[in-house]
């Protein structure tokens, strides 16, 4: 018997709404009331994907400008001003992901992870490499995390926000970076850092160098620690990892071995053609 | 905190992670294992005998649903609540099985579609995602597309076994199956992939009701199901 079962009953059925179909169908059966809500779910769920895609490309590219702005930090006199300009950039990066947030509020974050990660992990990058030249150390992902607690006294955005359903926690939102994005958020800065130490040796800093390539070695060792325990993607950004690490050293025994040999003012010259070198093996921004 | 520490509690995160996984892989086989249980004893109703035993086989496949319940409920206890998509990739395509022999034996039973929420009862799961593990609706959607196909197997099978009426009402529900389908806006994605079989189960079915209505075979089969609803 089918007595068990409870027949979807729609009570308001928006009639007449129906596009042209074949019609051998009694217009608004159970069936089609049904599906009529399917529908909406489902074009309500692409419909926010969608504007989550949006909001990480923007955050990509926000985050990237400020890579570019950072690259600057060294070469500079200003080094301040350029710090608080990145900072400045960060903080309208933090506000899309705060629209991001009040996007996922009541929804299973992962639902919607894909849309969003690749923004995210630039997001880790980009203030991950702020965090080394500022303090010539690692942040972790609870300092993230930290910084990704909105408030609504924020700022208010005028984001057109569909649902209501920010009742439960009114005036907070937070998002949490995985540790996996976070994980190949910290493998692209090794490639950075990797840029940043061989620029430095073409502005005559000898110090620096040495520095990256013990902070790449320490990250190194800290990915192979992790191995295989993590997903796919870390395990594929190991390779890469360990190509930056490469350049790193060879940079630094470069400089040890040719160092004492050349005077200081020229070993900018033997260097620089050395990065060109680099640059055309890599072929990647 | 040092580098190392840093990636050593990741790594504590990630191990956690693969325990979890594991967990859910044991359940998941076992859950496929119960899940082929039902489809052997589902698919007995393609064979000419099997036309008369459908109450009962449907029956029999109603007591394996018992331990499908109990199999979701340990499902249901080997991660948080809230990380439902986060690991929906180990059963959704068991659960996309489970749905359609759920809807198999629903429409066998009563030549209906089953709904989303009969089919979470079934199954010892929520229909909504804000009471616990549900039923998403992108799986209940294909579930029913494979029950397409299952039912055009069975209007060529049934002609065989001499039973024209059941082809007639299998059209009938197979359009208004496909007129729903076109209600919705489908993404490029696997659901997509599977809609687009369907154009080929509603055309199989079709090609045997011209079959049968250019052999008159349908007079009486009409006159049959006219009776029996």
């Amino acid at each position: 018997g089918s007595g068990g079962f409870r027949k979807r009953k729609h009570d308001n059925f928006p009639h007449g709404q129906r596009r042209e179909e074949k019609e051998n169908v009694n217009p608004p059966s159970a069936l089609m009331a049904s599906f009529k809500s399917f529908q909406m779910e489902l074009d309500t769920r692409h419909d926010k994907y969608e504007r989550l895609v949006k909001l990480s490309r923007d955050i990509t590219i926000e985050s990237k400008r400020t890579i570019f702005l950072l690259h600057r930090f060294t070469s500079a006199p200003n080094g301040e001003e350029i710090l608080s300009e990145s900072e400045v950039k960060l903080d309208a990066v933090r506000r899309k992901i705060k629209q991001v947030a009040q996007e996922l509020i009541g929804e299973d974050m992962y639902q919607f992870h894909r849309a969003i990660s690749p923004g995210l992990q630039e997001y880790v990058e980009a203030v991950s490499f702020q965090y080394f030249i500022k303090t010539r150390s690692l942040i972790s992902v609870e300092e993230i995390n930290k910084q990704l607690i909105f408030t609504a006294e924020d700022r208010e955005e005028t984001t057109n926000m569909t649902s209501n359903s920010h009742d439960k926690q009114p005036h907070m939102w937070s998002l949490k970076v995985t540790p996996v994005d976070y994980l190949l958020g910290v493998a692209d800065l090794t490639g950075e850092l990797m840029r940043l130490c061989i620029s430095s040796v073409g502005n005559g800093d000898i110090d620096t160098p040495f520095e990256l390539s013990q902070f790449l070695r320490q990250i190194y060792d800290g990915f192979t620690f992790i191995g295989n325990t993590g997903p796919y993607e870390v395990s594929k950004k190991l390779y890469t990892l360990k190509q930056s690490l490469a350049k790193v050293e060879n940079a630094c025994y470069t400089l040890k071995v040719r160092g004492s040999e050349i005077p200081k003012h020229m070993l900018a010259d033997v260097f620089s053609t050395k990065t060109e070198l680099i640059d055309q093996e890599e072929g990647l921004p | 905190m040092s580098v190392s520490e840093m990636f050593a509690a990741l790594q504590g995160a990630l191990g956690q992670d693969q325990d979890i996984r594991e967990e859910i892989r044991k359940v998941v086989q076992a859950l496929e294992q119960t899940a082929r249980e039902i489809l052997t004893l589902l698919q007995g109703v393609h064979q000419g005998p099997g036309f008369q035993h459908i109450p009962k086989k449907c029956q029999k496949a109603r007591e394996h649903f018992g331990t499908v319940r109990t199999q979701m409920e340990s499902l249901k206890t080997k991660f948080p609540a809230d990380q439902y998509y986060r690991f929906h990739e180990h059963w959704r395509f068991v659960l996309q099985r489970l749905v359609f022999l759920a809807a198999f034996v629903v429409y066998l039973e009563s030549e209906t579609l089953v709904t989303r929420e009969a089919v979470a009862e079934i199954l010892g799961i929520e229909a909504d995602r804000e009471r616990g593990f549900h039923l998403d609706i992108e799986d209940y959607l294909s579930g029913v597309l494979t029950l397409a196909s299952e039912l055009a197997r069975l209007a060529v099978n049934s002609v065989t076994a001499g039973d024209y009426s059941r082809p007639l009402r299998i059209s009938t529900f197979i359009n208004e199956l496909d007129s729903g389908f076109r209600l919705l806006n489908l993404k490029n994605d696997s659901l997509r992939k599977r809609y687009d079989g369907l154009k080929y189960d509603v055309k199989k079915i079709e090609e045997v009701v011209y079959d049968l209505s250019i052999r008159g075979l349908n007079k009486e089969a009409t006159v049959g199901a006219g009776e029996e609803k």
